[in-house]
C-alpha cells in the first residue's frame, strides 16, 4: 500500500480541524452552502466580479517588478515591460482590459440587484458593502490609470484632483496636499503608486464582509420572495461551482478577445504620448467606465445661487462636484428610498420600466461624457441631454422610487419557487 | 426574518457524493473518467496559467542583451590591466609579461590551495581574463591599478580579509577557497574577445 492514502488525508484534516475550524467552515460556505434553486445567469456577475479581482491582484503583482514610479522612468518602465520583460505585453494588456472587464462586471451585478431588488430587507448592510466597494474601485482605477504617466494620465489626475478645489474656503489647500507640490508631479505619482498598491487589499476586506453578510441573509433570487423550505435550496457544489465555471467561461472569452485581438480599443490612443505638463491634449476623456459621472460633472455649468441677486452659494464647479459624487453616495440609501414591499421587478409592472429606463439613461450620459462638451447630436446640444439625464437619474431615485413604491399595484407573488412552474401544484 | 432550515436535511446526500459512485459499474468507469479528463485538462490549464508569470520573472530581453559584451584588447599594452563590467559584475583583464607567465607556469601545483595549472587557466598565455570577485566573501581584490597593492604573490590583493592572489588568478594565501574564476570567453579575433 502507497504511504498516501485518503484515510490519512482525513485524519491530518480532523486534527486541523479540531484545533482550527478552517476546513469545516470553508466546506460549510463554499461546497455546502444553500444557494436558492432558481438563481438565474444574472447571479453569476458576482463570482465573476471577484474573480477579476484575483486576477487583477495577480497581474499587478508582477507588473510592480518591473514598474519605475518616477516621473521621468515611469512611461519607459511601461515601455521595457511591454517589449522587454517575458509575457510582459501579456501581464500590462491582462490588467488593462481586466479593469474595464472587472467594471463591466460590477455594472451589470448593481443592476442585477436593483432590477431583483436585492437590497431590499434584510440585504440593506449588504448593498451598502457593495456600493463602498464601488467607490474603492473607482478610486483604485483612477491612481492606476496616472502610474503610465501618459498625457492622458497626467491630465486626468489634473483634472480631477483640481476638483477638490471647489471646497470653500480649503479647497486649495487640500489639492496642494494630494499633490504634495504646486501641480502633478513626482511627489504625486508615488503616493498614488503607494495608494493603488493598497486598496485592491482593502476590496479583499470590504469583499470579505459582502460575502459574509450575503451568507447571514442568504441569497436573493429572482422572484424575490423569501425562501422557506429546504426543497427550495441546493447545495453550491456542484450546482453552481459549474455553472459559475460555465458562466466565467463565457466572460473569459470576451476578456480574452479584448486582450489577444484588441488591446487598445478601450483606451485613449493619447495615453501613448509621455506626459507634457505644458500640452493639455484637444479632449481628456477619462476610460469609459467613468463616463456617466463625468457627463454628470460637466451638466452642472450654472452657478446656484439667489435668484435677482448676485450672490452665488454653490458655484458652478462645486456643483459638478457634488452632483458627481453625490450620483454614487445616493446609492447608500437606495434601500430606504425604494418603498415597496415586493423586491422583484418581475411582479413590478410600472418600476420593471423604470429600471430599464435607468439604464438607458446611464448609457445615453456615458455617450455624453465620451464627446467634446459643445457637441450636438441631430442638432441638439448634448450639453442639454446631460442635463436631462442628470436630471432624471436623481428624479428616479429620489422621486419616483419612493411614490412608485406606494401606489404600484404588484402582480400577486407566488407562494414558493414551484407554483410558477409547475402551476400550484408545488 | 425567517431563518433557514439546514438544507442538508433535506438535500442530504441524496443529491450528490463526492467520487464514489453507487449504481451500474458502466457508470463508475464514465463517472472516474470525466473526472479524471477533468483533471487532467484542468491541471493543464493551471500550469498555462501559471508560466507566463513565472517565465516574466526570468531575465529580460534587455538584460540578456547584456550577457554577453565584447572587449576590444588593442589599446592594452604588456603589464596593463583593464577592468570591464559583465553582468554587473568586474572583470579583469591584463596583458602579463613573459616574467609573469613564466612565474605562473612554475608554481609547483601540490604548493596551491586550489591546484589547477596555468595552462587550464588561459587560451593565450599572454591573455589572463577573471572575474574580480574574491572567491571569499566577495569584495574586489586590489592590483588592477599601478601603485595598488599585489601582496606577496605580485597578483591581488583583496583588502578586505588577505586573500592574495598570484599571477594567474589562482589563491595562494588568505581564506579565500577557490582561484579567481574564469568567465567563458571566445576570441573573435587576435584583439577582440566576446565574454559570455
Amino acid at each position: 500500500m502507497s504511504l498516501f492514502s485518503w484515510n490519512t488525508v482525513d485524519s491530518v484534516g480532523k486534527w486541523i480541524d479540531v484545533r482550527l475550524p478552517i476546513i469545516s467552515t470553508l466546506k460549510a460556505h463554499t461546497s455546502d452552502y444553500p444557494a436558492p434553486r432558481n438563481l438565474n445567469y444574472w447571479w453569476e456577475f458576482g463570482f465573476i466580479a471577484m474573480f477579476m479581482l484575483v486576477i487583477m491582484i495577480a497581474t499587478g503583482i508582477f507588473l510592480v517588478m518591473n514598474y519605475t514610479p518616477h516621473v521621468d522612468m515611469a512611461f519607459n518602465s511601461v515601455e521595457r515591460i511591454m517589449r522587454d520583460v517575458n509575457y510582459g505585453w501579456l501581464l500590462r494588456y491582462l490588467h488593462m482590459n481586466g479593469a474595464s472587464l472587472f467594471f463591466i462586471a460590477v455594472y451589470i451585478h448593481i443592476f442585477r440587484g436593483a432590477y431583483y431588488g436585492s437590497y431590499k430587507a434584510p440585504r440593506e448592510l449588504l448593498w451598502m458593502l457593495g456600493v463602498l466597494i464601488l467607490l474603492l474601485m473607482i478610486m483604485t482605477a483612477f491612481m492606476g490609470y496616472v502610474l503610465p504617466w501618459g498625457q492622458m494620465s497626467f491630465w486626468a489626475a489634473t483634472v480631477i484632483t483640481n476638483l477638490m478645489s471647489a471646497l470653500p474656503l480649503v479647497g486649495q489647500e487640500i489639492v496642494t496636499w494630494l499633490w504634495g507640490g504646486f501641480s502633478v508631479g513626482n511627489p504625486t505619482l508615488n503616493r498614488f503608486f503607494s495608494l493603488h498598491y493598497l486598496l485592491p487589499f482593502v476590496i479583499v476586506g470590504v469583499v470579505f464582509l459582502h460575502l459574509w453578510a450575503l451568507h447571514t441573509t442568504k441569497s436573493n433570487n429572482p422572484l424575490g420572495i423569501d425562501l422557506k423550505s429546504p426543497q427550495d435550496f441546493v447545495p453550491f457544489h456542484p450546482y453552481y461551482t459549474l455553472k459559475g465555471a460555465f458562466g466565467t467561461v463565457l466572460f473569459l472569452i470576451l476578456y480574452c478577445y479584448f486582450v489577444f485581438f484588441n488591446p487598445n480599443v478601450l483606451g485613449h490612443t493619447d495615453n501613448y504620448i509621455p506626459a507634457n505638463p505644458l500640452v493639455t491634449p484637444e479632449h481628456i476623456v477619462p476610460e469609459w467606465y467613468f463616463l456617466p459621472y463625468y457627463a454628470m460633472l460637466r451638466a452642472i455649468d450654472f452657478n446656484i445661487g439667489i435668484p435677482f441677486t448676485d450672490i452665488v452659494i454653490i458655484n458652478s464647479k462645486l456643483g459638478g462636484v457634488l452632483v458627481m459624487l453625490g450620483s454614487i453616495l445616493i446609492l447608500f440609501f437606495l434601500p430606504w428610498l425604494d418603498t415597496s414591499p415586493v423586491r422583484s421587478c418581475t411582479f413590478r409592472p410600472i418600476y420593471k420600466w423604470l429600471v430599464f429606463l435607468l439604464i438607458i439613461n446611464c448609457f445615453i450620459l456615458g455617450y455624453i461624457g465620451s464627446q467634446p462638451a459643445d457637441a450636438s447630436f441631430g442638432g441638439i446640444p448634448l450639453n442639454w441631454i446631460g442635463k436631462l439625464g442628470t436630471f432624471w437619474y436623481f428624479f428616479h431615485f429620489l422621486v419616483l422610487s419612493p411614490v412608485v413604491g406606494r401606489i404600484e399595484r404588484p402582480l400577486p407573488l407566488p407562494t414558493s419557487i414551484g407554483t410558477p412552474v409547475l402551476g400550484g401544484r408545488a | 426574518m425567517a431563518m433557514t432550515p439546514d438544507p442538508k436535511a433535506a438535500y442530504g446526500t441524496a443529491g450528490h457524493t463526492s467520487g464514489h459512485s453507487a449504481g451500474a459499474p458502466g457508470d463508475e468507469s464514465r463517472r472516474d473518467f470525466i473526472y479524471i479528463m477533468t483533471g487532467a485538462v484542468g491541471a493543464i490549464g493551471a500550469a498555462a496559467v501559471a508560466w507566463p508569470f513565472i517565465d516574466t520573472m526570468n531575465p529580460s530581453a534587455d538584460v540578456l542583451a547584456l550577457s554577453t559584451i565584447e572587449v576590444n584588447l588593442a589599446p592594452v599594452q604588456p603589464g596593463q590591466s583593464i577592468t570591464v563590467m559583465w553582468r554587473g559584475k568586474p572583470v579583469f583583464i591584463r596583458r602579463r609579461t613573459p616574467t609573469e607567465i613564466d612565474a605562473a607556469a612554475k608554481v609547483n601545483l601540490s604548493e596551491l590551495v586550489d591546484p589547477q595549472p596555468d595552462s587550464a587557466r588561459v587560451q593565450k598565455p599572454e591573455w589572463l581574463i577573471l572575474v574580480g570577485i574574491c572567491t571569499h566573501l566577495g569584495c574586489i581584490p586590489s592590483g588592477q591599478k599601478t601603485g595598488d597593492m599585489r601582496g606577496d604573490y605580485n597578483g591581488w590583493f583583496c583588502p578586505c580579509h588577505g586573500s592574495q592572489y598570484d599571477t594567474s588568478g589562482r589563491i595562494r594565501k588568505g581564506p579565500a577557497p577557490k582561484n579567481l574564476e574564469v568567465p567563458a570567453y571566445t576570441f573573435l579575433s587576435d584583439t577582440t574577445i566576446r565574454i559570455g
